[in-house]
């Protein structure tokens, strides 16, 4: 352990302050609770003292100091708020409305904007200027960033943030004095990452989102904080939303609530890739197939044909004879409760999901060890990160974000294993390069002279994408062993991928993977199948061969993603929920309109194994959550929903109210079902309860749900789980998204495809999940 | 090739080997060139930056800082290299001393660099001038190539076993570069945007390391303090001012001219004597006493001694030595208007007291000279020009500022002479509305 | 794109005096300028990439120095000077004389391609006020008929 910093003792308007030798007066001022305004300063990126607002006395020094640039040293006396210094402030606002168009009524920052609320803190009501203003017409820089000159205040948050913080460099400043202007890249539009980054961290209106700009006023919105539906990430992202037709729209995705495991950061997919949920497309009631066509139907319709088609096929052929496929992007307790549906219910173990990576294998490396697995903020201040394949700028950004900004802001040691030149190539400080394929015989073959410097590292937090797969997982998980302070982090790719794996979405694998043939920890479901059931290939193998009857798809696309030939299936009953008629749903008996992410609650967890809330934002009131729907099919199908979900009286679970010192969470749990609708314990439908069941019965998820409620990310234990199991690695197959697409849902995101079509005027077809 | 003047009053130090020919290095050997810096080899890194301090040599580049003093502040060791940069950017309105430098002497400013180089522990230094002095840049190439010939430069300095680099550098237009952090980073190939001080460039300079940024005249008075001693250049001047002074005279004066005087001569008799009074039997209106942004001096406040001190009593500034002399045929008002121009043109943009400030000073200042003002006006161009002073990122803010205040203060009547509609008293009709709109 | 082998010698002679390469963009940009007239797409693109640094990073820096420019001049620039010194020994005069002799303002080309013209902050001629600079020269204590003799030269010059 490094000493702690020397503390440096100060005094700011009379208050005394301490704070470690080399803080900015700015910070230190904020931990005694006094702001000091600035457009300009933004912890973690560079320096400017450009917009002069931090202007603050400094005992003997014969002018204001920026509190911006001036390190404090011990004695410092600071006056914050004097005549001299509003005076100062006023001035600067002042001087900025002179240029400034003033077009606040129809400026989308109107209301969040940090101009408007300095020009009201420091009163620059009078109107000196009366010359005419500098004006520039708004450019279009790409399909979804819009740039205002005249409201620009030349703060260098975006150029800042584009390149040291997303290392994309493609804003700059052209010109100097009053004719400087932020310009992009390439002359008149922009070639970058569209992270949207320049956008939000805008003090104003200078920068606004072609998917937001003019639908709305900021006060007519609701934000909700909840968890991204794309990549693994797990990024926190703020979604505006307002009331519709049709139930809730969201209207924004942003990253005002730095609280998130992303602090600053969002990519182009959570800023903007919200927009699939209103695509044309949506489904919005339940078909059934009626003389070989499907037909729209009510939904007691269509629940009482699936129940009565499953229970006649179960009762007839056995569990066996029906398949279930999961999905990567619903919850966990949705995953958790189409596992049980299947084994409880069916009464059957063929159950799978779309695999990107060999977590089974990982917790069969970690099974009864400690401390062995990293949380994403873990990856922001490790002091060196090894990556073995994958390329996390397009596939897992955040993660990428987390390594880049640790290498900037505390120079940690980057160690990259890959075959291609990806980007993040940029921040490491070695680089062994590995043929296509070939991860597995280099992690196994212990790593060359990489291990070496790998050895002298503390703290190493080892990555690995789904190139390293079996025993390669074994081997870097017995490196990580003698590293001091190693840990791991196994990349899987959807936004609750990891939750599916952990949640025994597998045919042979049991929630917290135990094998099916150990249901010790679930002995209260009763009486399961003990054999292993069969995963999708060859589930559809069966289908296609006549044994497998019945097929229950839940948020899951095989048919196009494998190539399944369509005469494949049809002479199966097909129950496909989803939110849209996919290459599997266009061939299902039954398709019933499913809410997405955005639209329901919940817990995901994320790649690294950090469990976070996902929260009700938007609503399609003719749609409902796959959580709703599995419980509907097992109440239609006869069987006693009480065994499947806990509610109402006699209810298995404690609800969260009998933890002893946790037992305060109750009033948060049932604050929160309130807030959102549910009764408190006695609905059927409330994910809540059943996330209750697998803190309970799921080791190493009994995570604080008070932190868990608060919206804050808890890691999760792998290694207390179950021993795992020996995967065939060809039932491994990443999702190879960039940034811009995102399987089906960026197939149905006009934003992502405007995007992609502006760079690449044939845009490539994805099917997948 | 700029013309040269004399006057019996000048004492010819930095200008004594101007028109001699020293451009030729033998020349320039032949007139004591490189003497000093030999002598120096042999002096203690301490002796070198004493000598310089007690000379009371100070910046000539306008901020008149004791220049041993500055050379006092490069830590002894550093891990990085330490570097003497000189500023050759001259572009102050008013002053054009470094030009007859370059273009008469430019091994003296080697030397000087050489010398500051030996006080500091730098190995090597490089001279920036402006863009726009192409044919100094190739005199002061050539100097630089030929003394690199004679093994002045280069490995083993004299036979020392000493090396010394020194290299010629050009800028593309910009005053703002004229400041010592904004010039580091054009030198580094960067926008000629300032730094952040603290670190100051004597700690942390270009590319990371120490480095000593001095005005071109300072460099080339260190030459002749190291021979003719510190005591000898001090009582050139008046106390703590040591030495002369390059005095470009212009404007409104029948004999304008780059004249070397000593620091501390008499105003009055610097417009009057040397530069041989007004002409047309005007009189005189206003004296910029040391560059554009110094406050304007009116006729009750000449007769005193230029130097640093003796300026800054009577609440103006020395600055770089260019005296411009502004007869009563001159509109105030306009004359603000252009100054204003200026620093609006030349504002890097950084920060928002000196972007906005001039643009808006500016912007007022045509529409008033124009007939546009309203009342409001007079105190609003004051009232902005006191909220960028001091508040600003770099000094420019201050220069755009203490003139325009010394102005409205002390001509408040011919703006209100221009007040409501009517037309500029000093112009003749028609030619106010072609005035500066450039962008 | 190929430079003069003057260029070139000198470019690769000059990366050798600073610890970074692009320390020398400034003045290799003017001496481009010097050569193809302008910096022109081609320019930018070819230092950005010599010097390994983006285009964009190159035009930031070219549009705050104002004696480099992206469009194409004349080949003689003319570069009045109006600011304080000049203005006060007929500076503007001399630009309104130019405006009128060549038929062009401010940042104006002739049609011929033969001037252009500039109106200049401070070039340090002040006590040889008023002074121009045509391409790099300097013309001092000038008089409009003293600068109609340098325009026409110059003319003379060009047309030869």
């Amino acid at each position: 352990m490094a000493d702690a910093p020397k503390l440096v003792n100060i005094t700011v308007d009379g208050k005394a302050v301490s704070a470690p030798a080399g803080t900015l007066l700015i910070e230190a001022c904020k931990t005694v609770g006094i702001e000091v305004p600035s457009f300009c300063y933004y912890p973690n990126l560079s320096l400017q003292g450009a917009c002069r607002m931090c202007l603050v006395r400094v005992e003997k020094m014969p002018k204001l100091q920026t509190a911006c640039t001036t390190g404090i040293t011990e004695g410092m006396v600071v006056t914050t708020d004097s005549d001299e210094i509003r005076q100062a402030r006023k001035s600067m606002v002042e001087l900025l409305l002179g240029n400034h168009p003033l077009d606040c009524p129809v400026c989308d920052a109107g209301g969040e904007c940090e101009l408007q609320d300095m020009t009201f803190s420091y009163g620059a009501a009078e109107s000196k200027f009366i010359d005419i203003k500098n004006h520039r017409d708004e450019q279009q820089w790409s399909p979804v960033v819009y740039f205002d000159r005249p409201r620009c205040i030349l703060c260098y948050r975006c150029v800042r943030a584009c390149g040291e913080g997303m290392d994309v460099w493609a804003l700059g400043v052209d010109n100097r004095g009053s004719s400087s202007t932020i310009v992009p890249n390439f002359g008149d539009h922009l070639e970058c990452e569209e992270c949207g980054m320049c956008i939000d961290i805008c003090p104003v209106g200078a920068l606004t989102s072609g998917a937001y700009r003019y639908k709305t006023r900021p006060w007519e919105m609701k934000h909700v904080g909840t968890t991204c539906t794309h990549c693994g990430d797990g990024c926190k992202t703020t979604l505006g939303v307002r009331r519709s037709d049709t139930g809730m729209e969201i209207v924004r995705g942003d990253n005002r609530d730095k609280s998130g495991i992303n602090g600053d950061f969002l990519c182009i997919k959570g800023r903007y890739a919200f927009d699939f949920v209103k695509h044309e497309d949506r489904l919005t009631q339940p078909l059934v197939k009626k003389g070989g066509r499907v037909v729209p139907a009510t939904w007691e319709e269509a629940f009482e044909l699936v129940g009565k088609k499953f229970k006649e096929i179960r009762d007839r052929d056995g569990g066996k004879a029906i398949g279930v496929i999961g999905s990567t992007r619903t919850t966990n307790e949705e995953n958790y409760l189409l596992q049980k549906f299947a084994r409880v219910v069916l009464g059957t173990n063929n159950i799978d999901h779309h695999r990107t990576a060999d977590l089974p294998a990982f917790a069969s490396a970690l099974h009864g060890k400690a401390n062995l697995t990293a949380s994403m903020c873990d990856v922001a201040s490790a002091p060196a990160i090894l990556l073995i394949g994958n390329d996390p700028t397009n596939q897992h950004p955040l993660l990428a974000w987390q390594i880049r900004n640790n290498v900037r802001l505390n120079k940690a040691r980057l160690y990259i294993v890959n075959d291609s030149d990806i980007k993040l190539r940029r921040q490491a400080v070695q680089v062994a390069q590995v043929a296509p394929g070939k991860y597995n015989e280099f992690v196994s073959s212990g790593m060359g002279a990489l291990a070496e410097k790998l050895r002298s590292e503390q703290g190493l937090i080892i990555v690995f994408g789904s190139e390293v797969t079996g025993s390669a997982v074994q081997a870097l998980a017995k490196f990580a062993a003698i590293v001091p302070g190693a840990k791991l982090i196994c990349l899987a790719d959807y936004a609750n991928s990891r939750g599916a794996a952990d949640m025994g979405v597998y045919p042979d694998l049991l929630p917290g993977y135990f094998p099916v043939s150990d249901a010790s920890k679930v002995k209260e479901w009763g009486t399961l199948p003990a054999q292993p059931g069969m995963a999708i290939p060859q589930m559809l193998d069966a289908a296609k061969s006549g044994s497998l009857k019945g097929l229950y798809v839940v948020g899951a696309n095989p048919v196009g993603r494998l190539g399944v030939e369509p005469s494949a299936l049809k002479n199966t009953f097909l129950v496909v929920q989803d939110m849209f008629l996919t290459e599997t749903a266009t061939l299902a008996d039954v398709v019933l309109p499913a809410a997405n992410a955005y639209e329901k609650s919940g817990t995901f967890t994320n790649t690294c194994g950090d469990i976070q809330i996902v929260k009700k934002a938007g609503e399609v009131t003719t749609t409902k959550p796959d959580f709703e729907m599995i419980v509907r099919i097992a109440d239609a199908m006869g069987f006693d929903v009480h065994k499947l979900v806990p509610f109402g009286h006699g209810t298995r679970s404690d609800m969260g109210q009998s933890r002893g010192a946790q037992s305060g969470e109750a009033d948060q749990h049932s604050v929160w079902l309130e807030a959102h609708g549910l009764e408190p314990k006695m609905n059927p439908f409330d994910p809540m309860a059943t996330l209750d069941e697998i803190q309970r019965l799921v080791p190493g998820y009994d995570v604080s749900r008070i932190e868990l409620a608060a919206g804050n990310d808890q890691h999760t234990a792998i290694e207390q789980m179950g021993p795992g199991a020996t995967q065939d690695p060809s039932l491994i197959a990443p999702a190879n998204n960039n940034l811009f697409t995102s399987g089906t849902l960026g197939r149905y995101s006009n934003t992502l495809n405007s995007v992609i079509e502006n760079k690449n005027p044939e845009p490539t077809a994805v099917a997948s999940d | 090739m700029a013309d040269l003047v004399s006057h019996p009053d000048e004492v010819r130090v930095v200008s004594k080997r101007f028109g001699q020919g020293a451009t030729s290095i033998d020349r320039y050997l032949a007139l004591d060139g490189y003497k000093a810096v030999q002598k120096a080899l042999g002096m203690q890194q301490d002796a070198i930056i004493n000598e310089v301090k007690n000379s009371g040599l100070r910046g000539r580049g306008g901020a008149g800082f004791n220049t041993g003093l500055k050379w006092s502040f490069v830590p002894k060791t550093s891990a990085k290299p330490k570097y003497i940069l000189c500023n050759g950017d001259e572009s102050e309105p008013g002053t054009c001393k470094d030009r007859l430098i370059f273009e008469h002497d430019p091994h003296a400013v080697i030397e000087g660099v050489m010398i500051a180089g030996l006080a500091v522990g730098a190995a090597s230094g490089y001279i920036y001038i402006r863009g726009e002095y192409r044919y100094l840049s190739e005199i002061m190439q050539k100097a630089i190539a030929d003394a690199y010939a004679k093994g002045f430069l280069g490995k083993n300095i004299f036979g020392s076993g000493r090396d010394f680099e020194v290299y010629w550098h050009g800028g593309a237009g910009a005053y703002e570069v004229g400041e010592e952090s904004a010039l580091m980073e054009s030198l580094e190939g960067k926008r000629g945007v300032p730094r952040i001080r603290p670190p100051f460039p004597a700690v942390v300079g270009l590319w990371g390391g120490p480095t000593v940024i001095n005005n071109a005249e300072t460099l080339a008075s260190v030459p002749h303090i190291i021979l003719g001693g510190a005591e000898w250049f001090a009582n050139l001047g008046t106390p703590k001012n040591g030495g002369t002074r390059l005095f470009c005279l212009n404007g409104h004066l029948n004999k304008p001219g780059v004249y070397e005087l000593p620091m501390g001569y008499n105003l009055k008799k610097m417009i009057y004597d040397v530069g041989g009074g007004i002409p047309n039997g005007r009189k005189l209106k206003a004296v910029v006493p040391g560059g554009s942004s110094c406050p304007l001096l009116t006729e009750s406040e000449i007769d005193v001694p230029m130097d640093f001190d003796s300026l800054m009593k009577i609440g103006s500034m020395l600055g770089s030595g260019g005296l411009v002399v502004v007869d009563d045929s001159t509109c105030m008002v306009k004359f603000a208007l252009r100054i204003m121009k200026f620093y609006q043109h030349e504002s890097c943009g950084w920060c928002i007291p000196c972007r906005e400030g001039t643009d808006w000073l500016k912007k007022t200042l045509i529409r008033f000279h124009q007939g546009g003002g309203i009342k409001k006006d007079i105190d609003n161009i004051q009232y902005l020009s006191e909220n960028m002073l001091g508040r600003t990122f770099c000094p420019l803010g201050d220069a755009a500022a203490l003139p325009t205040i010394s102005i409205v203060k002390k001509f408040r009547k011919e703006f209100e002479d221009h007040l409501e509609g009517r037309p500029c008293p000093f112009e003749k009709a028609g030619t106010v509305e072609r005035l500066p709109v450039f962008a | 794109m190929k430079f003069s082998d003057q260029f070139e010698a000198r470019l690769a002679e000059m990366v050798t005096h600073y610890p970074t390469k692009r320390s020398v963009l400034v003045p290799t940009l003017l001496f481009a300028q010097d050569e193809v007239g302008f910096l022109s797409d081609e320019v930018i693109s070819e230092i950005a990439g010599r010097l390994e640094l983006t285009e964009l990073d190159v035009r930031n820096v070219i549009s705050y120095y104002s004696m480099l420019t992206t469009k194409p001049r004349g080949k003689f620039n003319v570069q009045v000077c109006t600011n304080i010194a000049c203005l006060l020994r007929g500076g503007e005069e001399l630009m309104d004389h130019c405006e009128k002799k060549l038929g062009v303002g401010h940042k104006g080309t002739t049609p011929d391609g033969m001037f252009s013209l500039e109106e200049v902050e401070c070039i340090g001629a002040c006590s040889w006020a008023p002074a121009i600079q045509v391409n790099y020269d300097f013309h001092e204590n000038l008089t409009t008929e003293k600068l109609d003799k340098v325009l026409d030269e110059y003319k003379k010059k060009g047309t030869q």
